[in-house]
């Protein structure tokens, strides 16, 4: 399946869990590729766990990198990661590619929950999520972007995070930042100076009936409810640690 | 008198509805909203004329551009309410909703009254409360005999005049300087209305997913927290 | 021109008399004049000399918070659900007059929310003299103006002191602490708006502002005749 062109990596793992009828859950698919290795790590109650382990750095420029996870009804899957993901440029100052798409059955639990995503100075990457949900699946899902490493300058980061549920539009979410985005993306109305941003989407039928309501969670975070039955918290920070202690607020309520 | 002389007009052949439109003195309630500017301004992220470029230049490739082509797909002919659900799923702030969606009512009032038509009124009878904004102001486009480059200019230059007006009354900023920014941007606005005229466009056969959903964070999180301010000078 | 298109309406365009259900609605009375000379303590005791015979709410027009609309509620001059702000962006000479659809929509939620009302009262924040209300929101307007803004204001006229349904001159008790002649303000407001009438009120009494609450009533007797 790896394909070690000169025009960069293409790979894409595979995971998929169902339930192991004994209330637990089994992966018949774990399937790494290139640089992205997965690895079954010990998990809770009924969640099967799989760490993405980053055996190189990736994404590089001109790379094509897919992760795909499918999580059958009944089944319950934690997907994290044993390091953040750093985007680097690569030799043809061409872009790379990472997509990830998820779904998640009936009565499905999915957290995804990565480490962040850091834009290296150079690197131009973009980035997809596509998430179908059932009705009646649940998911928290976690994506931080981290602009530069320590004193760096960023590179070009593009994510598109795009949600349905039961076949209708929950979440869409385009982010541009760095030298390759349009103009005023570290202005006063998109990122006013800050290093990191995030998200953390929580969706749960039940708050079709009992939507949390909105929070303020200092002066760079808040957590809104959705039109659907949703919540997502959307922050800002200087850095990743100031952006990950405002998630880890809601995650502690919401995880 | 005489109402059906706008019906008769091709799609993109008035140019005069577009002035009508798009006036700032149109009664559509915008002149009570500071598109995010005022929470801006409280931060201190805007304290002169080069901050408000930024700020306007992020709106309008934000934002701005997601309006923009929701607006171009109601001028072009996608369905209303399936491109207000699209909204929706692009618009995760409830304050930014109901703004949208009250902009979206009074909007309808005055379109109604100036280009009477049954797809408003379709519209204003499926959404009672209100569609969002950029929706209804396609579809009004659409009856006045404007394409959707049209829709999606008008709503381009709102994302960033109201912005600029608002900071005129809130910093007492040069009029001069913020009509100014506004023309400096102009060309990125040509730019911004084109792409969203080509989606538009492009999700009647693809549909409204495929639409642009650039968004800003600081937009959403400072409209939470200026929602609940006891006092201030715009209604967000 | 709304009235010759035949589309059927959900929401009533402007000052259409009539609700979307054919009956009539409420009688709306737009209450404007400069800051501090007394717009919400009137309308205020309008409420209370009118609401156990009227069905009345009121829609406030602040200049930037919900103060007026804030001082009714504390006051409990009406029950909070019969009490509307609407923000208007720093202009509210704009939300009363040249972009009324903010108005017209808390009208709506208003008669929406508590049911079929005889009386609105649409009070604009305080502005300049210049500020009258569109005749696209409200059946007739009250101007108020007080005897320690100086005693030369009907004087000088305006849109609101010389067009208004009725003139009120409010505060006649201070009239003799800031020097103003009372007389003088009722000669030239007469010079300046022939038939059209004037109240003089003081509401420091308890029955301060009968004039105006007569006016008001004699309005809604022609409207529901």
């Amino acid at each position: 399946m790896t394909a070690l062109a000169p025009a960069g990596v293409e790979a894409t793992a595979r995971i998929t869990a169902v339930p192991d009828g004994l209330g637990g859950t089994r992966l018949p698919v774990l399937e790494s590729d290139g640089p992205l290795a997965l690895r079954r790590t010990r998990g809770a109650g009924a969640y099967a766990r799989v760490t993405v382990v980053g055996a190189m750095s990736a994404p590089l420029g001109g790379d094509r990198l897919a992760i795909e996870a499918g999580v059958r009804d009944g089944a319950a899957l934690t997907v994290d990661s044993a390091a953040a993901t750093v985007a680097l440029p690569g030799r043809g100052g061409r872009p790379a590619r990472y997509d990830v798409r998820l779904t998640a059955g009936a009565g499905a639990c999915l957290r995804w929950l990565p480490e962040p995503l850091i834009s290296a100075r150079g690197s131009d990457l973009r980035m997809t999520t596509r998430v179908e949900l059932a009705a009646c699946a649940r998911l928290v899902l976690r994506e931080e972007q981290v602009l530069g490493r320590y004193g760096e300058e960023t590179g070009t980061l593009t994510t598109r995070l795009t949600v349905h549920r039961a076949g209708r539009p929950l979440l869409d979410q385009e982010l541009a930042y760095g030298p390759g985005a349009p103009g005023g993306w570290d202005g006063a109305a998109v990122l006013g100076g800050n290093r990191a941003a995030g998200q953390l989407l929580v969706v749960r039928p039940e708050f079709e009936h009992s939507p949390p309501e909105t929070a303020l969670l200092g002066d760079n975070g808040v957590l809104t409810p959705l039109a659907g039955p949703a919540v997502l918290v959307t922050a800002v920070a200087a850095d990743a640690l100031g952006l990950r202690r405002v998630l880890d607020r809601a995650l502690r309520t919401f995880g | 008198m005489d109402t059906t002389s706008t019906h008769g007009a091709s799609p993109g052949a008035a140019r005069a509805a577009l002035l009508v439109l798009a006036d700032g003195r149109f009664p559509a309630g915008g002149h009570a909203h500071s598109g995010g500017a005022e929470a801006a301004v409280k931060a201190g992220r805007i304290r002169e004329a080069t901050d408000l470029a930024a700020f306007c230049r992020g709106r309008l490739h934000t934002s701005g551009l997601t309006s923009a082509a929701l607006a171009a797909a109601a001028a072009a002919g996608a369905d209303p309410l399936a491109l207000d659900e699209a909204a929706d799923a692009r618009t995760p702030s409830p304050a930014l909703r109901a703004t949208a969606r009250k902009l979206g009512r009074q909007l309808m009032r005055a379109a109604r009254a100036a280009w009477p038509c049954d797809a408003l009124d379709a519209l204003a009878a499926a959404r009672p409360r209100g569609a969002h904004q950029p929706v209804v102001l396609g579809v009004t486009a659409r009856a006045a005999g404007l394409g959707p480059e049209d829709a999606a200019h008008c709503v381009a230059y709102e994302s960033v005049g109201g912005p600029a007006t608002a900071v005129v009354r809130l910093l007492g900023l040069d009029p001069f300087e913020a009509t100014a920014v506004l023309a400096r941007l102009a060309p990125e606005l040509d730019q911004v209305a084109r792409r969203a005229a080509e989606a538009g466009r492009r999700a009647l056969t693809e549909g409204p997913g495929t639409l642009p959903a650039a968004s800003a964070p600081l937009l959403d999180i400072t409209a939470q927290a200026h929602a609940a301010w006891p006092v201030r000078l715009f209604a967000s | 021109m709304h009235l010759d298109h035949s589309h059927d309406t959900t929401t009533a365009v402007s000052a259409d008399a009539a609700r979307p259900d054919g009956t009539r609605r409420a009688l709306r009375i737009g209450l404007g004049g400069p800051v501090g000379s007394g717009k919400t303590a009137t309308v205020a005791a309008l409420c209370r000399a009118l609401r156990d015979t009227f069905s009345i709410a009121v829609v406030t027009n602040d200049i930037y918070t919900r103060e007026d609309a804030e001082f009714l509620l504390r006051n409990a001059v009406l029950p909070p659900e019969r009490i509307q702000a609407v923000e208007t962006g720093a202009c509210p000479h704009t939300a009363i007059r040249d972009d009324i659809s903010a108005n017209l929509e808390a009208v709506e939620d208003l008669e929406d929310a508590v049911g079929p009302l005889d009386l609105i009262l649409v009070e604009s924040g305080g502005d300049n003299l210049t500020a009258t209300f569109s005749k696209g929101l409200v059946d007739a307007q009250v101007f108020v103006i007080d005897v320690a803004g100086g005693d030369d204001i009907p004087r000088k006229g305006g849109p609101g002191v010389t067009t208004a349904d009725l003139l009120v001159v409010n505060k006649t008790d201070l009239a003799p602490y800031v020097g103003s002649d009372l007389g003088r303000m009722a000669r030239d407001a007469q010079d300046q708006r022939g038939e059209l009438p004037v109240a003089f009120t003081s509401l420091t009494s308890g029955e301060g502002v009968k004039p105006v609450a007569d006016w008001v009533r004699a309005r809604l007797a022609a409207w529901s005749a």
